[in-house]
């Protein structure tokens, strides 16, 4: 097997210090490039944290975080993130929300100037790919809190990153919404090359979605169980109504009432 | 509200309101001052305080000019003053640490005991006025600015720290933009305040303005002058405040929007 694209071994993350809260303890998994992984556990098992240390937004106390082979030390920008807060800026139309991230990533703010229109045209195709054509010119309070999120993952996937970090987006919208957005990250899967790691608290969401899920432990959280789900791709939305699809999220459940259960 | 209340009878009531009431309130002061015989020196009818103004034009005209240069002056003084210093005190938590108790003092000190200080520095007249208008309005322009950087959305921050963004990016991609409606909201309540501070100077301390000329009028009971000078204020004020208003809707429309939701 090749080298993993995240790779994060025995890490201890505690907060506030020798005295604070030690959120992460003893963490280690491995995700592989191109792979879909999901991250499910009882709240506050530190899903949040495992967030931040991959994207560099924290360095862990001990252990390492490995990201396309080089220690994380500093923010890392072959990521893009997403939260279920979709924290578009009223002041910019949809586009140019989109548009912010190379404003920033050291390699494509000196070229936004003078290749602005090939920029653009690659934030229109991102929104077509997620049933946004058209909205670009819209601000972000005229569009629907469902769409804002489809908005939220252009963003998060202008500047091409290798890693897509997705911490609970689709949490605050409503049933089918959410799964309209299941049918979108699936087919973005499919279609762009990137890994993905979403943290849910949604099982369904999981296993429809993800080729592997980790289930952690409550605080100090580390890794309890590893699966594999198997389904075939691409998926069908059909598939959540089968009896192997039933069983997996029923196991999932289990496992994360015993890991309540032990806190 | 209504279109039909609106639009009752073909006439906009509430476009007319304020035209209609004010009207009214000074017709009920002229019948109430006529029907209890209520003396000029008490209370002068609105009839004698236009007659006042018309009868010393001249020199009302001059000291409202005077009055309007130096809060002008002070209020561009407390805008550049205060967004410069709430910039900084957002920016950084030593700074606000440090300066916030300072500044708490500093506010709580009424600015008609500092107008002695200033004429011992600077002698009676502009000077002093237009430093006690600065020093008054700039207060709650530093307490906005600094606010609407204190209040940036922590996720909006890890997406761009993720990406690489410097505090210097983040400052000027959200941070100052987000305080642009604090910011011009601010400008309603320090243009107000600024007229307060530099009538107080004009009536302890000068030769001119509006605050000196009700004072040398209500010295010799020449009370419809006095109340001339108040309407004078009154005008000034409304048109400045409306100025700052359309100003305010001007720049920052889509804070205004953005609060509907989706419309």
């Amino acid at each position: 097997m090749t080298q993993p694209l995240v790779s994060i071994d025995n890490v201890d993350m505690r907060y506030g210090g020798a005295g604070g809260v030690l959120a992460v303890s003893g963490l280690s998994l491995n995700v592989q490039r191109g792979e879909f992984a999901a991250v499910v556990g009882p709240s506050g098992c530190g899903k949040s944290t495992l967030m931040r240390l991959v994207t560099g937004l924290h360095i862990p106390q001990s252990g390492t975080v490995e990201v396309a082979g080089t220690q994380v030390t500093k923010p890392i920008s072959i990521v893009g993130m997403a939260f279920q807060n979709p924290t578009m800026l009223p002041w910019r139309t949809t586009l140019d929300n989109i548009l912010l991230p190379l404003e920033i990533v050291e390699k494509h703010r000196g070229r936004l100037r003078k290749h602005k229109a090939e920029y653009v045209a690659k934030a229109e195709k991102l929104l077509e790919t997620v049933g946004l054509k058209g909205f670009g010119e819209k601000y972000p309070w005229q569009l629907s809190g469902g769409m804002q999120q489809r908005a939220n993952l252009c963003r998060a996937l202008i500047h091409e990153p290798e890693l897509l970090m997705l911490d609970e987006p689709f949490g605050a919208l409503d049933a089918f919404t959410r799964e309209e957005l299941w049918q979108v990250i699936r087919d973005l899967h499919a279609s762009q090359d990137v890994t993905i790691i979403l943290v849910t608290h949604d099982l369904r969401e999981a296993v429809f979605l993800a080729d592997r899920i980790f289930v952690m432990s409550s605080r100090p959280g580390r890794v309890l169980h590893e699966h594999t789900i198997t389904f075939p791709r691409p998926r069908d939305l059909e598939l959540m109504y089968t009896p192997e699809f039933s069983e997996k999220v029923h196991e999932l459940r289990g496992e994360i009432a015993d890991a309540r259960q032990a806190a | 509200m209504s279109a039909n209340e609106i639009r009752k009878g073909g006439i906009n009531w509430v476009g007319l309101a304020p035209v209609i009431y004010t009207i009214g309130l000074f017709v009920i002061w002229e019948a109430a001052v006529w029907a209890f015989n209520i003396r000029p020196v008490i209370l002068p009818a609105p009839s004698a305080i236009v007659e006042a103004l018309i009868k010393y034009w001249p020199a009302i005209q001059r000291n409202s000019i005077q009055t309007l240069f130096t809060t002008t002056l002070g209020f561009g003084l407390a805008v550049v003053g205060g967004l410069a210093l709430g910039l900084l005190v957002g920016w950084s938590r030593v700074i606000y640490a440090g300066l916030y108790p300072l500044m708490i003092g500093f506010n709580a000190i009424p600015k008609v005991a500092v107008v002695p200080i200033l004429v011992i520095w600077f002698g009676i007249g502009t000077i002093p006025a237009i430093l006690t208008a600065f020093l008054i309005a700039f207060f709650p322009i530093v307490v906005n600015v600094a606010t609407g950087l204190a209040t940036i959305e922590p996720e909006t921050e890890d997406v761009l720290r993720a990406l690489g963004a410097k505090k210097m990016d983040i400052m000027i991609k959200v941070g100052i933009p987000r305080s642009m409606p604090y910011f011009f909201g601010s400008l309603k309540v320090a243009i107000t305040l600024a007229f307060v501070g530099s009538v107080i100077s004009e009536t302890v301390a000068a030769n001119t303005g509006l605050g000196y000329m009700m004072s040398a009028a209500q010295s010799q009971f020449n009370v419809p002058l006095v109340w001339a000078g108040l309407i004078m204020l009154a005008i000034e004020g409304i048109v400045m405040y409306a100025l700052m208003a359309w100003l305010e809707k001007r720049m920052t429309g889509w804070a205004h929007r953005s609060q509907l939701g989706n419309v």
